[in-house]
């Protein structure tokens, strides 16, 4: 009846595994609790949970990005502490817990946290940029986001029920091949990984047709603005690159359940096409997440140098470089399989050519700031940051594409060092900019500066803490994934290291006091303007929070910044003569019930529980037979209401006139 | 010694180790900074170079980057305020240029030491080399000596001026070999055969270990890689021939039962054609190597001591 699924599965067999698991049950309850008791549950289904609008599905993803971080960052607190310890004995976490531990930390960090982190960004952000009411797939957009949440439960309940997988966050069979890790553990990864990834196809297929085709009509694409550009490209990216994630996580799928034979050691299985295929995603998938952040330094340095980009033309040939090249290096994750020297030198100098368009973004941020007036917003404090940090992550990323020099370092913490070098600078802090920069955009009020300030010089100290040891240790011949070692020098550096995980530990509370202070004062912080910064772009044109439809009119593009080129020419805010219907999409909960029906049957493959697949699979022909046979799935917004909601914005900007440079200058 | 580094920029070197001396702690002493292998030799200074060769673009980022933000800040900043400032040929021109020819340059070193540098390549003549079979296990590592048929587990023993060629694979998950002081690393795959081929300047004990993740012993399952003269290499090989211990069929079977920080251990004798027959459990008709068109066999002129 319930397939492999039993008593034994719940984690009474160690006392961490019982205390994570009551972590996680008792924090869910807690927030029903909570629900329930401000009778919430109505407002949360029909204004959130079932919403299309791209705004709410946007904050959405980022709340479920901050949930994963958190869970994300214990799991590196937990190896951190372990390995300060764990000098010729066992520490505190047995082999086959720690290494649950950093295969979830990947696991999450890649796929719940940072994917959800930028796809909420661009959610929120890429429609207003170019002038659209909506994504193109207001209703698709709305299963990734639930897609991605089941995925993200998955995770979650394997902390519960059963174990997660012990093969690291790639997954190398045969190491993941039922030969080998019997139990659900993997099965749990394939299914997070199978279930988001679609979601995440889905996601890159939306926006690529919303930016291409809903775009202001007069809005050239060379008129776009930054994080626009590099959002199509990171939405191409995903489109082409996902797909092939979920092949292999679909073949490895099958060789554990039905006994195939793609990847195992016999029977003329071959690992090596695993690390093919998971690296022809892999790869992209790091430009999936770095472009968008660099997309949001983009526009931080513009907006806070108070000063026009430099060289946007060569930013965007150099983002469209790097998308393209990103699907010719995958090969430079396993220079020590053997490949010959031609092979290996190819992609070598492959992607060592990727570094050439990624210098010239820095060189041309560099310029951007170069007879600019510099305000340290948070914001440009995290992009100031990467901008140091991140050529550090470059050079080591140049060091390990010399396949010799590969052969020293793969698979030490040098490459450990180097991978959190780049992303976390290059990818993270991104997020953590736009998150500053594009708050009062999603809420209506600003965050509080002091705490942003403290949270970012927490970061980065803790940051530069925690890796440079790293660095060192691969030359001390540490490798990755180590629950235990017997070299006494490598301790001191790994004690710095854990100092430094709990400077980030500090820079997170930083950042859970900036939310705390900025909600309880935000009837001070009001962004009545909608343009707090006096921003160049147009997503600083509609009102904080904005309205549903976002622009009662098509803004009328003329110009590279077009909001900056309006208020030149006094049009910024300019009253329209007539207003029109606006059509906009219904809300649905078919979303929501084709995530749950996503991991309904996730989890019962993963238990063998096969009457429960059957009826997920119904489940799902149900859901799409419903939704194609609703005709209601529009409304409109009268004219008349739209022309009510515009002219009391204006009467609040008359009364608060928006003074340009005003801004803590 | 044919140094990439150490001729044309010793103050440099020199500077660099002092560096990593301050950093303290046995850095300079890693086996990556303090190899005690030709291949290991010419791979950190490649390590080095690429690094020295980038600061070209680092360094003026830094100095950059510092002095625009102080510049050009908004409270107390002297420099000039261009809001409308957007481009420029001249700085365009330099963005691009100067980036990619570091990038030809370090294309250049990358063709020349992958092919130089090729794990597959034979470093000296077939009288100067020892040829080792090696399988990886659960969680130990296990040496054939063919030649002298004998086999050792997690020690492999070599005299110090011979080349050292091993043909490697796997009697379980894939795992990945490295000695980090004499360079080189390489899969171990089952049913394939990898190979690896180093060479010691000096005597020594030095660590190796699988660094591929393989499960609960893979913390442990490291070896010492020694190198020792020729009469200690000589007593080795006897030592070893002494035991009362023959890896027979049901011994490797034993043997390659999983265990977790396993000492060493020495065979006198090997079952002839062992691993091929490990190799046959996986493929029924395995390749002698991985690759389909080996490397040239080392030539004449060959130095001896390095490839080429």
């Amino acid at each position: 009846m319930l397939g492999r699924l039993g008593f034994d599965a719940l984690p009474f067999y160690s006392a961490i595994a019982f205390g994570g698991a009551s972590i996680t049950v008792l924090g869910g309850l807690a927030v029903l609790l909570l629900v329930t008791y401000f009778g919430k549950w109505q407002y949360f289904w029909e204004e959130w949970l079932t919403s299309l609008d791209h705004k709410r599905i946007g904050i959405m993803y980022i709340a479920l990005a901050l949930v994963m971080l958190l869970r994300g960052f214990v799991d590196a607190l937990m190896m951190r502490s372990q390995q300060v310890f764990a000098l010729n004995n066992d520490g505190y976490l047995a082999p086959e817990h720690f290494d649950q531990v950093f295969s979830s930390h990947g696991t999450i960090m890649i796929f719940f946290m940072a994917m959800p982190f930028l796809t909420g960004l661009i959610n929120i952000i890429v429609p207003q940029q170019i002038g659209a009411r909506d994504v193109a797939f207001p209703f698709m957009n709305s299963i990734s986001l639930w897609l991605t949440t089941a995925g993200a439960a998955l995770v979650m309940v394997s902390l519960v029920i059963g174990k997660f997988s012990t093969a690291g966050w790639t997954g190398y069979p045969p190491y993941s091949g039922a030969e080998y890790s019997p139990g659900v553990g993997v099965d749990y990864w394939i299914w997070a990984l199978l279930v988001s990834g679609v979601g995440s196809t889905m996601t890159g297929i939306n926006f690529v047709v919303t930016i291409l085709k809903c775009r202001a009509p007069k809005m050239r694409l060379m008129q776009m603005p930054l994080f626009t550009w590099t959002t199509l490209c990171t939405s191409i990216l995903m489109a082409f690159a996902f797909p092939a994630l979920t092949v292999v996580a679909a073949m490895l799928g099958l060789d554990r359940v039905l006994g195939f034979h793609f990847f195992t050691n016999d029977a003329g299985g071959n690992m090596m096409n695993y690390a093919n295929l998971l690296w022809i995603w892999g790869h992209p998938e790091v430009y999936i997440l770095i472009l968008p952040a660099f997309g949001i330094y983009s526009e931080v340095t513009a907006t806070f140098s108070q000063k026009r980009l430099f060289g946007y033309t060569s930013l965007v040939y150099a983002t469209a470089a790097i998308t393209i090249l990103s699907f010719s290096v995958w090969l430079h994750h396993f220079f020590t399989m053997g490949s010959s020297p031609n092979v290996n030198a190819v992609f070598g100098i492959a992607t060592m050519i990727i570094a050439v368009p990624t210098g010239v973004k820095i060189f041309d941020w560099v310029f951007t700031m170069y007879k600019g007036r510099i305000i340290f917003h948070p914001a440009m404090l995290y992009t100031i940051g990467f901008l140091v940090t991140f050529v550090l992550g470059g050079v080591s990323g140049v060091l390990l594409a010399l396949p010799p020099a590969d052969y020293l370092m793969h698979n030490s913490t040098f490459l450990v060092a180097h991978f959190h070098n780049v992303l976390i600078p290059g990818a993270l802090f991104g997020y953590f900019a736009g998150f500053q920069y594009w708050f009062p955009k999603a809420t209506g009020f600003t965050l509080d500066r002091a705490w942003g300030v403290r949270s970012f010089w927490f970061w980065i100290i803790g940051f530069y803490l925690a890796f440079m040891p790293l660095y060192a240790l691969g030359f001390m011949g540490m490798s990755r994934r180590m629950e235990r070692y017997d070299v006494a020098e490598w301790q001191p550096y790994l004690v710095v290291a854990a100092v430094g995980a709990l400077f980030v530990l500090v820079g997170i509370f930083c950042q859970g006091m900036q939310l705390y202070v900025s909600i309880r004062d935000r009837n001070k912080n009001l962004d009545i303007t909608g343009d707090p910064y006096n921003g160049r772009t147009l997503e600083w044109q509609t009102s904080s929070p904005p309205a549903e439809y976002n622009f009662a009119k098509v803004p009328d593009v003329q110009e590279i910044d077009v909001f900056w080129d309006m208020k030149q020419r006094g049009v910024a805010y300019a009253p329209a003569s007539d207003y029109e219907d606006i059509h906009l999409p219904r809300n649905t909960g078919i979303g929501v019930f084709l995530g749950g029906l996503g991991f309904v049957i996730g989890f019962a493959v993963i238990w063998y529980i096969w009457w429960l697949v059957a009826l997920g699979l119904l489940g799902v022909v149900a859901c799409l037979i419903t939704r194609s046979s609703q005709d209601d799935t529009f409304e409109i917004i009268p004219a008349a209401e739209v022309e009510a909601i515009e002219k009391m914005r204006l009467k609040a900007l008359e009364e608060h006139k928006p003074t340009p440079g005003d801004f803590w200058s | 010694m044919k140094h990439l580094i150490a001729k044309p920029y010793p103050r440099a070197i020199v500077l660099l180790g002092l560096l990593l001396l301050l950093t303290g702690c046995g850095l300079a002493t890693s086996p990556v900074a303090d190899p005690k292998g030709p291949i290991a030799i010419i791979e950190r200074d490649l390590l080095y170079a690429a690094f020295f060769i980038m600061l070209i673009v680092v360094i003026p980022v830094y100095l950059m980057v510092f002095w625009f933000i102080w510049r050009y800040r908004a409270k107390g900043g002297r420099g000039e305020y261009k809001p409308d400032w957007h481009h420029s040929n001249t700085i365009e021109f330099f963005v691009w240029s100067v980036p990619a020819l570091i990038i030809i340059t370090l294309g250049y070193l990358v063709w020349t030491y992958s092919y130089k540098l090729d794990p597959f390549k034979k470093i000296a003549s077939p009288e100067n080399t020892i040829n080792v079979q090696v399988v990886a296990q659960d969680w130990k590592w296990l040496f054939i000596y063919p030649e002298l048929g004998i086999a050792s587990v997690n020690e492999l023993a070599f005299p110090v001026d011979k080349a050292v060629s091993l043909q490697l694979t796997s009697d379980t998950v894939m795992n990945s070999f490295l000695v980090p002081a004499l360079g080189g690393q390489i899969y171990a795959m089952a049913g394939m055969t990898s190979e690896l081929n180093l060479k010691a300047n000096e005597t020594g004990r030095f660590r190796g270990r699988n660094t591929q993740y393989s499960g609960d012993g893979f913390a442990m399952q490291f070896f010492e890689a020694v190198a020792m003269t020729e009469e200690e290499f000589d007593q080795w090989v006897a030592n070893a021939r002494a035991q009362p211990n023959p890896l027979s069929n049901t011994a490797y079977e034993q043997l390659a039962v999983p265990s977790i920080a396993h000492g060493v251990e020495y065979f006198s004798t090997v079952q002839p054609g062992l691993f091929e027959q490990i190799l046959r459990k996986y493929a029924r008709r395995p390749e002698s190597t991985l690759r389909r068109h080996p490397p040239e066999t080392t030539q004449p002129e060959c130095e001896g001591d390095i490839p080429c």
